[in-house]
């Protein structure tokens, strides 16, 4: 089937592995319609971020530098997250300056993509021929926006999709309040946070938010389903691979 | 998880007081829009912002030669210098000084280095009148209350509430209207400056070549507290110095567009000293108290970034946390963003003072508004590391992440919790979601789902596609 020049090891992500596989699937295996020889270690868990952001320098360290062993000479890193990938090109930097390990992270960082990003900046790819009848709208993810400056990857994908209306969403480019532990440990503000993105995605009558983390979707859907909205939050990789049906 | 202790009430507390929303959400709705207008206005904003910081980078790093130049040359234009190593000794000689030459009635234009060292409550225990004349700072004082943003003091109050408090100090009939308020403020503090014997003022910029001081306002009342009265004593935290007169072209610009959207503050005062001989304008004294209280030990340490802060507040405003909870729930002289990385630094003491870099989502909208691009999320980062290090850390929290920790770098165990986690969900889950969790988890499903895991991971998926694919003869 798919035997093209181009290599890549697909970092799922623990969240992704663990609750949302089929994100995964439709990630990977769009990269194999791509052409793309697409390689998955079975021993990559984790970027560390959970500990990192908590503050647990050790722990994190110690995460890390498993999973840069585990990606030396693996060739370009694609994850179908702006916060893992950021976590990798931004914040390994910093974990691993003055330590035996830092001339490898900053290696790893220059050959680590997010998924989308990967599609459209390396392959070039922007329509990937899939259809969805129905209004969607795209929140950006804040790790992805500001840290590696995505966001018109995903609208270019989502406007080559066929059947579908694609709706600005208000404040797009505002938190939706997941911020990993932050979502429990500051939870009241988290969720008030979380009731201004849940409004703002109302006001748009979409039948789809789509987002690019599944860290912020987990935080909207749980939102939008404790409402029991008629919304539904997905992944861009899943309304690219015709995952979402029509409702 | 959470710790029944002061900064989670003072979060609760900012969180259903709805009139506090409703002035927060006008405000910062208001300052937001007007800041992305005023930047995307501006031909070659990005530039202009990396210049700010250089400038501000170059000042930082030769605090060393450019202060002493700030101060011979203030004292070569007549003017005094006080080096206050921290509020006590900035304290002591404004008073003294105020003792000295009579003073017995003081106004004061916006100053956070004057709130930082408790100044007026240290003026009034010395039995001093002291009125605060920026209108934000007035209606706070009469609240008996504190800043609760670095630009816009009163933020959190609404004008009807500014109407209450006009009626009950000033004797103003109700209003919903914004000029009469304003009128009525004018009436009463126009008098306060006639009779002021001594103007306190704070520093937007100390100019090194030249010893100017920088102020900029809108109100003109910094204008007036500043040359009406016989004494002028201005409060200039150390690190807000720019070397040259030209380094003001710049700062200026993205100052005020980053602060409320304008081009330009409505008042920009260049204030060299005191009067000249013949003169008939300007204060008899000019006195700058530069002050440290703590930042020298900031400086060249994992947080010295923080000090190129030009306290625009643009962080504040555009940060989702400070949006929703306010000033005054950080608990700190300086709140938002910037406040998360000071507080804990400029005031040790507060005993949740940790807490603050840990009320944010790290979404970064901080960094991207900040005029010289401070990456604030980053010194929030390390404050937690710090944190952690100084053995705050929840007891809860530090054994999630020791049990993530073993998880995430041993596979077997990996995959063993994720079956358990599975077998747990097949129990617990209804329709593919929770609706509750017990502790600490419960914090999430109080107002949210959280997704079950479904039966097959990503890499048994995988694993299958794979096989499938190699079956199919590919």
């Amino acid at each position: 089937m798919t035997t093209g020049s181009r290599r890549i090891t697909f970092f799922a992500t623990c969240i992704v592995d663990q609750l949302y596989p089929t994100v995964g699937m439709a990630a990977a295996c769009l990269l194999e319609q791509q052409g793309v020889n697409v390689d998955v270690p079975d021993d990559l868990l984790c970027c560390g971020q959970m500990a990192f952001n908590a503050g647990f320098r050790d722990d994190a360290y110690t995460i890390a530098g498993r999973t840069l062993e585990v990606l030396r000479g693996k060739g370009d890193v694609v994850l179908p997250s702006g916060s893992c990938a950021a976590m990798i090109r931004h914040l390994y930097h910093e974990l691993f300056a003055h330590t035996p390990f830092a001339a490898a992270a900053d290696e790893l960082a220059h050959r680590t993509y997010e998924w989308s990003e990967y599609l459209v900046d390396v392959i070039g790819v922007t329509d990937v021929g899939a259809h969805f009848s129905g209004r969607i709208t795209y929140h950006d993810a804040c790790h992805g926006l500001r840290f590696l400056g995505l966001g018109k990857q995903a609208r270019m994908l989502l406007n080559h999709v066929a059947g579908a209306e694609v709706v600005p969403l208000p404040g797009c480019d505002q938190c939706c309040g997941f911020g990993g532990l932050f979502a429990i440990k500051q939870a009241s503000i988290s969720t008030a946070m979380l009731e201004r993105k849940l409004e703002a995605i109302e006001s748009t009558k979409a039948d789809l938010l789509v987002t690019g983390d599944v860290s912020c979707m987990t935080q909207i859907a749980g939102g939008l389903s404790r409402r029991q909205s008629a919304i539904r939050a997905r992944h861009l990789a899943e309304v690219l691979a015709n995952m979402v049906d029509a409702r | 998880m959470t710790q029944t202790i002061a900064f989670y009430d003072r979060v609760d507390q900012a969180l259903h007081d709805t009139a506090l929303q409703t002035a927060l959400n006008r405000a910062t709705t208001r300052f937001v829009g007007n800041r992305v207008s005023a930047i995307s206005a501006l031909c070659e904003a990005d530039r202009l912002r990396d210049q700010a910081r250089a400038i501000r980078a170059y000042a930082l790093a030769h605090l060393d030669e450019l202060l002493p130049q700030l101060a011979a040359n203030v004292e070569a234009r007549g003017g005094h210098v006080c080096w206050a190593s921290d509020g006590e000794e900035a304290r002591r000689y404004i008073i003294e000084l105020a003792r000295a030459r009579g003073v017995r009635s003081i106004v004061k234009s916006k100053s956070m280095a004057s709130e930082e060292i408790h100044l007026n409550e240290a003026l009034e225990h010395a039995g001093f009148e002291v009125v605060e004349t920026d209108l934000g700072e007035y209606i706070i004082q009469l609240a008996g209350e504190t800043p609760s943003h670095i630009i816009a003091p009163a933020i959190h109050k609404t004008r009807e509430q500014v109407s209450a408090l006009f009626e009950q100090h000033l004797g103003m009939p109700p209003t919903t209207e914004v000029p009469p308020m304003i009128r009525t403020a004018r009436q009463a503090l126009r008098q306060r400056f006639l009779r002021a014997d001594m103007g306190i003022s704070g520093v937007n910029f100390g100019v090194a070549d030249s010893g100017a001081i920088v102020i900029v306002e809108n109100e003109g009342n910094a204008r007036l507290s500043t040359t009406v009265p016989r004494i002028h004593v201005a409060i200039m935290g150390i690190e807000r110095i720019v070397a040259r007169l030209a380094d003001l072209g710049v700062m200026l610009q993205v100052l005020a567009r980053s602060a409320t959207g304008q081009k330009l503050s409505v008042y920009t005062s260049l204030i060299c000293g005191p009067a000249r001989p013949g003169e008939e304008d300007g204060p008899e004294e000019f006195h700058l108290v530069l002050l440290d209280n703590g930042r020298s030990r900031i400086l060249g340490g994992q947080y010295a970034e923080s000090l190129l802060c030009i306290r625009c507040g643009a962080c504040l405003n555009a940060c989702p946390v400070y949006q929703a909870i306010g000033g005054h729930a950080y608990g700190g002289v300086y709140s938002g963003p910037i406040g998360a990385i000071l507080t804990p630094l400029l005031q040790p003491d507060l005993p949740d003072a940790y807490l603050l870099p840990q009320a944010s989502s790290l979404c970064g909208a901080c960094q991207e508004v900040c005029p010289v691009r401070i990456a604030i999320p980053d010194m929030l980062l390390r404050h937690r590391a710090d944190a952690v290090r100084a053995g705050k850390a929840h007891p809860v929290e530090k054994a999630a992440i020791r049990g993530y920790t073993l998880t995430m770098t041993h596979p077997a165990i990996y995959r063993a919790s994720g079956k358990a986690a599975r077998l747990f969900s097949r129990i617990l889950a209804r329709k593919g979601r929770f609706r509750r969790l017990p502790p600490p988890l419960h914090l999430w499903t109080k107002q949210r789902d959280f997704p079950a895991p479904p039966s097959k991971t990503f890499r048994e998926l995988w694993a299958e596609h794979r096989k499938q694919r190699s079956q199919n003869g590919a």
